[in-house]
């Protein structure tokens, strides 16, 4: 008994630590890209995950402290899990919208970006009409 | 052990905040700030429950449920809004 | 499969708001699954009017395997996202990529994007209006059509299967 007690003391810390670690990440991703588009992918992924693990270790404490599953901290996981690309498709949405500049080796030009200027060569803007309806 | 990687995993996550403030400070754009402070009540969250679990007690529960659901609304409405002008057409 | 009736018109959703009430509740008291009943019927008749229609799965099992893959994808996608943010040099090679969408129900297009989002250090930025383009950005990615076949291959088939569209 007192083995497995360790054990799972063991497990719930290691989830506990990995978690921090992970949102500690995104959030120094967040701190240190250079643009927008890059800023975006460290927390919509990285943080989520470590707040996932966060609340597994939750879990597992309190399933060990009252000796049965208690799931309550998995409605929280799971609502971050499906919120969190939403909101990161919105905003880089609201990003594209505003035109935020990116970072120059981007490869890719895509038309959301383009200004209506007649800086496009000739052959882009032939393009670009062609994807129109 | 628990007690002790329950402090190293509150202070991570207080620098991950704190990161996060020096985004929403100095964010050159809108979105930046937003995304900042989105990422910032996700790890709000983390916090509640770490300290749910230094209480042993799960009264926070409940707070850190409404803090992802106001969060992600909250969110949410200021994208529309930027994206629009509006949030309820 | 349960069929949709007259007094219960989403089937689906009843399941999962009584699962969500229980978890929320904490206890499998007999009290706890008659309000969580009687919320399971009353709140899908209440909101039918903002519904969409419902997608139908045709292949559950196919999903909850598609759910693993998901799932273990997330932490290879974590790993290596966190290495490119930790490299000192900063050598990411982000790139927007315009991927042709296969999958036309509403529904389905969702769950791709929030796929995407999730896993292999993209993200999903936009979706053109006519619902036929995805517009990812990539954070550190080598060659773009050998991307754009993974997410074919891995994710989009499998959801085409999925829901048969």
């Amino acid at each position: 008994m007192i083995a497995l007690y360790t054990l799972m003391e063991g497990v719930i810390a290691f989830f506990l630590i990995a978690g921090s670690i992970f949102a500690l990440i995104g959030s120094l991703g967040l701190a240190r890209m250079k643009d927008f588009y890059m800023r975006l992918h460290g927390p919509s992924k990285i943080s989520t995950l470590g707040v996932g693990c966060v609340l597994l270790a939750s879990i597992a404490y309190f399933s060990l402290l009252a000796s049965g599953p208690s799931l309550q901290e998995l409605l929280i996981t799971i609502f971050l899990f499906i919120t969190a690309p939403v909101s990161a498709h919105l905003l880089s949405k609201s990003a594209l919208h505003q035109k935020l500049a990116y970072d120059s080796r981007t490869r890719g030009n895509p038309e959301e970006l383009q200004d209506d200027d007649d800086e496009r060569t000739l052959e882009e803007a032939s393009q670009g009409s062609s994807k129109l309806p | 052990m628990l007690d002790f990687a329950l402090k190293i995993s509150v202070a991570l996550f207080a620098v991950a905040v704190v990161l996060n403030l020096y985004r929403v400070a100095v964010g050159p754009s809108l979105p930046d700030r937003i995304l900042a402070l989105d990422t910032m009540y996700v790890n709000s969250i983390a916090l509640i429950v770490l300290f749910g679990i230094w209480l042993g007690h799960r009264t926070y529960f409940e707070a850190a449920l409404l803090i992802a659901m106001l969060g992600f609304v909250s969110t949410v409405a200021v994208c529309k809004y930027l994206l629009r002008g509006d949030i309820i057409e | 499969m349960i069929r949709p009736r007259k007094w219960l018109p989403m089937p689906l959703l009843s399941v999962l708001l009584l699962i969500v009430w229980l978890l929320l509740m904490n206890g499998v008291a007999f009290g706890h699954w008659l309000l969580g009943s009687f919320l399971a019927i009353v709140i899908p008749l209440i909101t039918k009017p903002f519904w969409e229609a419902q997608p139908r799965i045709k292949k559950p099992w196919l999903m909850l395997r598609y759910f693993c893959r998901v799932l273990l994808d997330i932490v290879v996608a974590n790993l290596e996202a966190s290495k490119v943010i930790l490299d000192p040099r900063g050598r990411a090679r982000p790139a927007f990529i315009e991927y042709p969408l296969e999958l036309q129900e509403n529904f389905a297009i969702t769950m791709l994007a929030s796929t995407i989002t999730l896993t292999p250090g993209t993200v999903s930025a936009h979706l053109r209006m006519d619902g036929k383009t995805l517009l990812i950005h990539a954070l550190d990615v080598g060659d773009i059509d050998d991307m754009k076949r993974h997410i074919h291959e891995r994710y989009e088939r499998t959801l085409k299967e999925i829901f048969e569209c």
